[in-house]
């Protein structure tokens, strides 16, 4: 966190490092059935930000006692392939990946209607193919895809962004850069369409104010995500006829 | 595109119209709205809305007719994948229709990990796995045919309106096709080249699901493969 970094963070046209205004979102690209094993998967892109997110179950688990006799229990994998960053990850779960799992499973489990398959799991597996920050908000609308390309009920699609500040200006959607130099981080998840935030967390420091406009912008941005996510899941139900 | 669509498709937590009508759990109701629960279209039959699941999982109700892959051998029972979260139990007794003796009697000659079974679901309530019966005519283990796998979803079209599908297919093919509601369709045919006609016929529905025309599309396909392959 420094100042220096303000100046490359926040170009003198108000543009930031990468040329977008601050709020605009990367390019986003969504793709879904990506993988014929599991019950349900999904790419999601976020600029240079790729996660890969795939669903099996529901099924009954292998281990028992885990079982719930009035619903079924939702297991999040967050995990960040070796490949993924620029120094090599070590393949090992670490203490960030396990709270992201956790992170990302209560971010879905408010949507997700658990109850009609009681004595069930449902996994979702969040592989974090190439990381350039906002990979536990990716991670959520890839999860969130594909829990609905495997036909999983759910109330309503969630999508993640994250809102940043850098050079005292706050961001949308920020990168590894802005993420790393920024002053705050605020990843977001919401469901729009039923008025529910599912994840709220921040990183930094943020006046109530800043608080309030980076909350109203990531929902608005939330919204567009939703609207893409729709858009990739009906597209792939219009498209299997020109297969043929 | 090969075909227009059925109706409108829908994706979760889009808002539905009240009148739309679906089974649980395809449509819920958050705060006082009807929103859809799985992706869907929304398409009018006989002057009613209705919400047609295109993805789903499979959950048992008794009286079902399923076709069940034994998966485990137990003293006095199998286990048996019913393509559903919940494996399903076929009870020895109920399989051979006399007392067992797990003494004298040994399960793997009768059923093996693998074979098939036609049964019907006798009892389930969510709370304990779903009990499988073969008393009945036409249930128990298959012994000829192949099996292709569908969603269970896509069921309804694979047996076509007042059977309609089922039908064309067997009418043109000459095999017969059961269409279970787990996703699971048994073809049984006279030769193996009918038998890989009818197979793709079953894909092609499949594929193509929720398009209108179907029937006629799938007529005309085994039509056109049984010239094609001169059978």
């Amino acid at each position: 966190m420094g100042g220096g970094a303000k100046a490359t963070l926040i170009r003198e046209d108000g543009l930031r490092h990468d040329g977008r205004r601050p709020e605009e979102l990367r390019p986003i690209r969504m793709q879904v059935g990506v993988l014929a094993n599991a019950s349900g998967s999904a790419i999601v892109e976020y600029g240079k930000t790729r996660v890969l997110a795939a669903v099996y179950g529901p099924r009954e688990p292998y281990q028992r006692f885990m079982v719930l006799p009035d619903r079924a229990i939702l297991r999040v994998r967050y995990h960040m392939a070796p490949f993924s960053t620029s120094e090599r990850k070590s393949p090992a779960p670490s203490r960030r990946e396990i709270e992201l799992s956790k992170v990302i499973r209560e971010a879905l489990e408010d949507v997700v209607l658990l109850s009609e398959y009681p004595r069930t799991a449902i996994d979702v597996y969040v592989e974090v193919l190439q990381a350039d920050g906002g990979t536990r908000v990716a991670g959520v609308t890839a999860a969130s895809l594909a829990l609905a390309d495997a036909g999983v009920p759910m109330k309503a699609l969630v999508a993640g962004v994250a809102v940043g500040k850098v050079g005292g200006v706050l961001v949308l959607d920020v990168d590894e850069l802005e993420d790393s130099h920024g002053e705050a981080d605020m990843p977001v998840a919401a469901a729009p369409d039923i008025g529910l935030v599912t994840m709220f967390q921040l990183n930094g420091v943020l006046s109530e104010d800043e608080l309030d406009r980076g909350l109203s912008m990531a929902l608005t941005a939330i919204e567009k995500i939703v609207s893409i996510e729709k858009e990739a899941l009906k597209r792939k139900f219009e498209a299997i006829g020109e297969e043929v | 595109m090969s075909g227009e669509l059925h109706g409108v498709i829908v994706a979760p937590g889009e808002r539905l119209d009240q009148r739309v009508e679906a089974k649980a759990p395809y449509i819920a109701e958050v705060n006082g709205v009807k929103v859809a629960t799985t992706v869907g279209i929304v398409s009018q039959r006989e002057g009613k809305s209705v919400f047609i699941p295109l993805k789903g999982v499979y959950v048992p109700e008794p009286g079902h007719v399923v076709i069940g892959l034994v998966e485990s051998i137990g003293v006095s029972s199998w286990g048996v994948d019913i393509n559903s979260p919940y494996q399903a139990v076929l009870a020895a007794q109920d399989f051979l229709g006399r007392p067992f003796n797990p003494a004298v009697d040994d399960l793997s000659r009768f059923l093996k990990v693998g074979d098939y079974v036609k049964a019907k679901v006798a009892a389930f309530d969510k709370t304990r796995s779903p009990l499988l019966s073969v008393q009945g005519e036409g249930l128990g283990r298959i012994i000829s045919g192949v099996i292709v796998e569908v969603p269970p979803a896509k069921i309804p079209r694979v047996i076509g309106k007042r059977r309609s599908m089922v039908e064309a297919i067997e009418a043109k093919t000459g095999c017969s096709v059961f269409p279970a509601v787990n996703g699971r369709v048994h073809i049984d045919c006279p030769s193996r080249e009918l038998e890989v006609i009818a197979v793709l016929a079953v894909k092609l529905i499949d594929r193509e699901a929720h398009r209108v025309g179907l029937t006629e599309k799938v007529i005309r396909f085994i039509e056109d493969e049984r010239r094609a392959r001169g059978v």
